[in-house]
Parts: structure tokens; C-alpha cells; sequence
């Protein structure tokens, strides 16, 4: 064994509190180094030729760089002694920058401690052995979970780059949240209208496949190669058959409450969820249809002219494999039912933002009236109060929601030109007008629609008279006001939807305590998550308004197509290995792994002469975290690159 | 215990929060006793509680493994193994005879390079107070 030892001033970063020189002497006088030697930058071209020229003229066959951080520079002298012909897992970096000579300021201690480092670097490459690095093939096909907005340009993207795409949106249409709103800011843009165009084109494609009404159950693998079952529900309408036409529900005699309209409107038993959805084909609510609750009607059946009703329909679970996977789930919203301030939810007139915009909408259930819920009279003194649920530790949402403050300014101007005579009056505490044209717009809802803005908080909305009585601050004229309104509008918050949790859980992605799945980096890996292969985008992640969703969506289709293009998938090999002679069969490894990356297997014991269990490492799972390792009580199993003998190595030369 | 104990102490740090925090106290700049050497692991979860006694009996007078905060293992669960661990361990240590302060275990996150400058700081005081270690002597 011939170890080569590098030591770098780094400047005068690590030179001008460690004598380097002193440092590379005394480690050439350990037993395995053969040459050692300082340079003022070891990762500048130069710096990288001294080793490979070092490697060359003596022969060296393991590197050991005592300089900066391992996560700064790894790769960077990994690559330079494969170059020189050295397997690039015979080199270790001894950090005397961060951990020392950045820490300390007297040199003869610094000195001190940057040889004993260095020395421990040289007793762990000392032990290491040569990985080669692995390869895996690609399913070239990527996986979409959610069909809103974020989802749809996603899809729209991967497609553009020829590859396949499969769409798995929960809800009987795509086109999430957005199909809802009736107005964009700042452009006022009908949400519809810009919306509809993107659903057509991603349905139309032929590298879409669609999947409506169905959801994800279980996900299994990893990046290049996901095996996910998903289950799609019974819609009880043949969608090949089906045409659309409408005879079934215009016929259907139940009505209930819309879930698109929030429950200002009504829908049939047998319905599609808005006019523009996709597939433009129904669903039955099993929970309310005659014939599936007490065996009596069938008049959708009957009257359909192409035989697309079946009543026999049962789910479907289908399996697929997935080479990348985009979340994009989007969010639910804040209930404000626990609000006692605002009515506990039980005043019709109390209504939230999305209400209001299906009220606003001329498709929505008022045909485009701002009314009151309760009598229908329209509506002319409307208060708006923001952040209802948003930045409030109390009510478990501390974040702000991003788009309340602009949607409300919209909510205040759409108003104005539905109802000429009405007055808006709007309760905030900061006003969040950050994006592009934002702040121009919130100053001309001001300056040109009336709305008054008033800062400070709501204590209290009670009934009287007909009105809704709202109390509350103004602070920045330092008193009390008191508004009768017609129409109060809660700007409620963004939250998580109520299974995101469980998605999380499924595909093995971290999420914080809100709820919302966690980026790889939040400034410099937004899109990406610590599990390779699975990308986020929209308000899954965080609350984000249309252009970032978008931004995110086609970001997040970058990097799936980044894996797309591939011909194979590069694994680094630190994985975990079992010696199956050593294997008592245990399951201990199984068990503690988090990844379900070992498995049993059977071997053929020749002493016994019979098979028996061991453990088998999935290599192309594994992520080399080494928890196996840690419980192996037969020291069976090991993790390359940081084996038990390479660590115990570096502790006795402590 | 002598003035001029300057106890030797080992930190096993996991590779994606706690080696990341000590890295971000050095690029702070902020100063801490040099008596800490550190080992990089994977994961908090790869320690072998073996290799605390090993340390113990090879002359460390203090052991310290630290990991990513309990909820954000970037291995989704090894911490919360080692937390477990860990802890039979200190009571194995009662059992042996071996002075509980020896060994600890810490939480650091990649954003926490001033905890780690305390840490250590208040470690090396510990052990100092704790004494040369005797057991491999």
C-alpha cells in the first residue's frame, strides 16, 4: 500500500492557523505514506496535476487530501484520481479547514489537531476498498399525481419532449382549483378561459394517458424504476361509450349540494362536475343515487341512448412502472368554522374567498350575482377580512398563505363591477402584493374600485337586524369600527390536503408539521426531494399563486425529463453487502431498514445440507444509511465506504 | 483533576445535518476548544453503540454522536434507532460503571453551526469536570 498525502494551504485559510508543512512532514512518517506534500490551492488545476502526477511518479494507490470540507470537494478529487488510474473510492479528505483551522486560533493546537485529523483520514483510506459505481435501466415513462394546474403543465411539458405521461387526478375531471376561480389577478383573466385551452391540449396529446376519478394506493421501488398501484374508482358510466350529451343527468331526479359550488348550488346524483370538465363524462354518487341506495329509479339508464351507464362497475386497481414521479397534489381549504369570532361557520352570510368566487363566476350557482347566502338579496356592503386561518400559531397555520391579500383585492374590485352601488371594506394586517403588477393592482382597486382598507382585526361578527354586525380595529386611525354588512367574505388560508400525510407516508417523502411536502434545499432545490426520482410542484409544497405554480410545474418537468433522457441511471455504491455465511437469518436488518431495500433470500448451507434464510441487500435500493449495519448482531451485513472496519480503524488511531 | 486535563473527545457527526452544522460554524468562523476529533457517518443510525465503548477503551474521554433533528433524518429513520439505542446504552453504562457524561447524544441540523460551537464548548467543560478517563489505562 502506497498512500499519497496532500496537504493544502487553501491561501491562507487553513496556512495562515496550521503550519501545513508541519502537518505533511510528520504524517509522511506514518508506516503506509509514501509521499506527502502541501500546495497553496490542491482543487486548482494545478493542485489536481501535482496529484496526478504524484500518483504517476510514485506509485501511489490511495489519496488522502487534507484540506476543506468532504461536501465541498469529494467529487472533485474522486474524479482526479480516477483520471490518474485509481479507483475514485481510494480517496478520503481529512477537513483541517471548517473543523480546525477555521475554528482555532492558536496555532500550536491547531497544528496539532490537523495532523491527528489527517492521520484518522489515513487510517480510514487505509481500509477502504474499490466500489465500482452500478448502473440501472430507466422506465421512460413519468408518473403525475394531481391534475390541476401544476399538474397539467407538467404533463404538457414532459410531452412536448416526446415522452409518456400518466395523469392520476382524484376528482372526476382535471383541472383542480383553478376551475373554480372566475377571475385571475392581476390580469382578470377568466379562470376558465385561460385554464381550458391547457386541459385540451394535455387530453388531446398522445403521449398522455388520463386517469380521472382514481387514486394512488401504493408506491414501491425507486428512482428509475417505480412499481405504483393505483386504484381507479367505479364511475358507474362506460367512458368509452359515453358521449356527453346529458340526457342522463338532466333526467336524474335526486339533487344534492355541489362540491364544486361549495354548496350554494345544487347537482344531480348523476353529474359532471362543470361544463368544461375532462373527460366531459359523468359520475354517480353511489352515497345518493336512488338505484344504488334503495334499488328504484334507473332513469339515467334508460335513457341513454349509447348504453354508458352500468351499474355493475367495479374498481380497478391497476399496476404500473414509473421511471420518475411528479407530486402535484395541490392544497385544500382553511376551515373557519373554528373561529368563534367569525360565527363558528354557522352564518350563512359569512362565506369564504372560493364562495365568493363561485358567486362571482356568471356559470356558478347565482349566475354571476354577489348575494347574500341567505336571502339572496344582493349584495352592497360586503367586508372582507384577510388572513383568516393564515400566520396564526393558535389555530396551527403559521404561514402565511401568500394569495389571500390579492385574491381579496380581486374579491373588492369583481364586487364593484357586479354591484355599482356596493362598498367594500377590507380588514388586514399587511398587505403581501409581491409579484409582477401585484402592487399596482392593489392600489387601483384603492384608487378606482372605492375599497376602503381598513388595518386591524376583526373581534367580533354577530346577526342583528338582517345585517351581519363586524366590529373591529383601525389601527392606523387608532380606533374602533363597527360596519353593518350585507355580506361578509373570510380570505381563508391555504393548508395541505387532508391525505397528503398518507401520500407522503406512501412514496417516502418528507413533510413538515404543516403538512406540506419537504423540498430537497428550500433555496437551492425547490422542486426536488431527498428522494431521487420524486418532484414537487404547486401548493403541495408551499402556497403559491398561478405563475409560480407553473414556474414550479415546469421545473419539476425538467428535472423528470432530466432522468427521461438517460440510458442508464448512475448508483453510487456505497450500499450495504451480506456475507451469507455469517447471516443468522435474523430478519433484524429487514426490519430496520427504511427503505424495504433487503429482503430474505435462501442459500444452500453445506454444512447443515440444507437451505436456510439470509438477508439480501436490493442494491439498487439501498441508499447506504447503514442502519442495517448498526443492528447486525452477526456483523453479517456491512456498508461499503463506511464499513465497521474502516470506522473502528479511524477511532484507534485517535 | 489535574489544571492542564485537555480531554480528548470523540464526535461521531452523520453527513447530512450535524457534519453540514459543524461545517457552517467553521465557515462562521466561530471559535471552539480543539479538543473534539471528528468521525463522518452516514447516518446517526450506523453507530454501532460498540464503537462508544471502543473509543472509551482506546483513551477517548468523551464520545458525542450527533444527528439530524428527530423528524428530519434524511434516511427517514435512523435517528430515531439511534435515539433508542443510545439510550440502553447510557444505562448499560450505570450498569459498567462508567461515568454516565462520557457519552451524549446531540441534534444538530445543517442551519445550526452556533449550537454546534456551544455544544462542544459545554461538552469539553462536562468531561473536563468528569476527568481523564480511566478505563484504558
Amino acid at each position: 500500500m502506497r498512500i499519497g498525502v496532500f496537504v493544502c494551504h487553501c491561501g491562507t485559510n487553513i496556512s495562515a492557523t496550521v503550519d501545513v508543512e508541519k502537518v505533511a512532514q510528520k504524517i509522511s512518517r506514518l508506516p503506509k505514506v509514501k509521499f506527502s506534500a502541501t500546495y497553496k490551492y490542491m482543487c486548482s488545476d494545478p493542485g489536481q496535476n501535482l496529484v496526478r502526477e504524484s500518483i504517476k511518479e510514485h506509485k501511489l494507490d490511495r489519496i488522502v487530501i487534507a484540506s476543506c470540507s468532504p461536501r465541498l470537494h469529494e467529487k472533485t478529487f474522486k474524479k482526479c484520481v480516477e483520471d490518474a488510474g485509481i479507483n475514485p473510492y481510494l480517496v478520503e479528505m481529512a477537513n483541517i479547514r471548517e473543523h480546525c483551522s477555521w475554528v482555532h486560533k492558536d496555532m500550536e493546537e491547531a497544528t496539532q489537531k490537523a495532523i491527528e485529523i489527517t492521520r484518522l483520514a489515513v487510517a480510514k483510506v487505509s481500509r477502504d476498498r474499490p466500489l465500482e459505481k452500478t448502473y440501472m435501466p430507466i422506465e421512460k415513462k413519468v408518473l403525475v399525481i394531481g391534475g390541476g394546474i401544476s399538474g397539467i403543465q407538467s404533463a404538457i411539458d414532459i410531452t412536448f419532449a416526446r415522452y409518456p405521461v400518466t395523469i392520476i387526478e382524484k376528482e372526476p375531471t382535471i383541472g383542480g382549483r383553478m376551475a373554480l376561480f372566475d377571475k385571475t389577478f392581476p390580469t382578470l383573466d377568466c379562470a376558465a378561459c385561460i385554464l381550458t385551452p391547457k386541459m385540451v391540449t394535455v387530453s388531446q396529446n398522445e403521449y398522455t394517458t388520463i386517469h380521472t376519478y382514481s387514486e394512488v394506493e401504493e408506491v414501491n421501488g425507486h428512482v428509475g424504476n417505480f412499481r405504483v398501484k393505483f386504484r381507479k374508482k367505479a364511475r358507474f358510466v362506460d367512458l368509452r361509450k359515453c358521449t356527453g350529451c346529458g340526457a342522463c343527468w338532466n333526467k336524474c331526479p335526486v339533487k344534492v349540494d355541489s362540491e364544486f359550488d361549495l354548496g350554494l348550488g345544487k347537482r344531480k346524483a348523476i353529474y359532471v362536475p362543470f361544463p368544461q370538465a375532462i373527460p366531459n363524462v359523468p359520475v354517480i354518487d353511489r352515497q345518493n343515487c336512488l338505484w344504488f341506495t334503495s334499488k328504484k329509479c334507473g332513469l339515467c339508464k334508460k335513457i341513454c341512448a349509447f348504453g354508458a351507464i352500468d351499474y355493475d362497475m367495479s374498481d380497478e386497481i391497476i399496476e404500473e412502472k414509473f421511471g420518475a414521479i411528479i407530486v402535484a397534489t395541490g392544497f385544500n381549504q382553511f376551515d373557519h368554522s373554528v373561529y368563534g369570532e367569525y360565527g363558528y361557520g354557522r352564518f350563512k352570510d359569512v362565506i369564504t374567498g372560493l364562495h365568493f368566487e363561485r358567486m362571482a363566476n356568471s356559470s356558478g350557482p347565482t349566475a354571476g350575482k354577489i348575494v347574500r347566502p341567505s336571502d339572496g338579496k344582493e349584495a352592497h356592503d360586503v367586508v372582507f377580512i384577510q388572513c383568516v386561518g393564515s400566520r396564526d400559531e393558535q389555530k396551527g397555520v403559521p404561514y402565511c398563505s401568500r394569495l389571500c391579500c390579492m385574491y381579496t383585492a380581486k374579491h373588492a374590485l369583481l364586487l364593484k363591477e357586479h354591484n355599482k352601488d356596493s362598498q367594500a371594506y377590507i380588514f388586514y394586517i399587511d398587505i403581501r402584493a409581491a409579484g409582477k403588477n401585484y402592487e399596482e393592482f392593489v392600489k387601483k382597486v384603492q384608487t378606482d374600485y372605492g375599497a376602503v382598507y381598513l388595518r386591524g382585526r376583526v373581534s367580533r361578527i354577530f346577526q342583528k337586524g338582517g345585517k351581519l354586525i363586524v366590529r373591529g380595529a383601525d389601527t392606523l386611525s387608532g380606533g374602533q369600527v363597527e360596519i353593518k354588512a350585507d355580506l361578509v367574505v373570510l380570505a381563508t388560508g391555504l393548508i395541505a390536503q387532508a391525505d397528503a400525510a398518507k401520500l407522503a407516508q406512501m412514496l417516502h417523502i418528507p413533510y413538515d408539521q404543516n403538512n406540506l411536502f419537504t423540498e430537497a434545499h428550500p433555496k437551492l432545490a425547490p422542486v426536488e426531494t431527498i428522494t431521487s426520482g420524486i418532484f414537487l410542484t404547486g401548493a403541495c409544497q408551499s402556497p403559491k399563486d398561478i405563475p409560480d405554480t407553473v414556474a414550479t410545474a415546469s421545473a419539476a418537468s425538467v428535472k423528470a425529463l432530466g432522468l427521461m433522457v438517460q440510458d442508464k441511471l448512475e448508483r453510487e455504491p456505497i450500499v450495504a453487502k451480506v456475507n451469507p455465511d455469517a447471516c443468522s437469518g435474523c430478519r433484524s436488518c429487514i426490519q430496520a431498514c427504511p427503505f424495504s431495500a433487503i429482503e430474505e433470500d435462501e442459500i444452500e448451507d453445506s454444512r447443515l445440507k440444507r437451505k436456510r434464510a439470509v438477508a439480501k441487500v436490493l442494491e439498487g435500493v439501498c441508499t447506504g444509511c447503514g442502519n442495517c449495519t448498526a443492528v447486525c448482531r452477526m456483523s453479517a451485513i456491512d456498508l461499503e465506504g463506511f464499513t465497521n472496519r474502516q470506522i473502528m480503524e479511524e477511532i484507534e488511531a485517535l | 483533576m489535574s489544571k492542564d486535563f485537555e480531554p480528548k473527545i470523540v464526535g461521531f457527526l452523520c453527513n447530512w445535518c450535524s457534519y453540514a452544522g459543524a461545517d457552517l460554524t467553521g465557515t462562521s468562523r466561530m471559535e471552539y476548544p480543539p479538543n473534539i476529533k471528528i468521525i463522518r457517518v452516514p447516518c446517526s443510525g450506523r453507530m454501532n453503540p460498540l464503537f462508544v465503548l471502543k473509543c472509551l477503551m482506546n483513551g477517548a474521554d468523551g464520545v458525542l454522536v450527533s444527528g439530524c433533528h428527530i423528524g428530519d433524518c434524511h434516511y427517514s429513520e435512523g435517528n430515531f434507532y439511534a435515539r433508542r439505542r443510545f439510550a440502553v446504552l447510557k444505562k448499560l453504562f450505570e450498569y459498567a460503571g462508567i461515568d454516565p457524561r462520557r457519552f451524549q447524544m446531540s441534534w444538530v441540523s445543517a442551519s445550526e453551526g452556533e449550537k454546534w460551537a456551544k455544544l462542544v464548548k459545554e461538552l469539553v467543560e462536562e468531561i473536563k469536570q468528569a476527568g481523564p478517563n480511566m478505563l484504558g489505562a
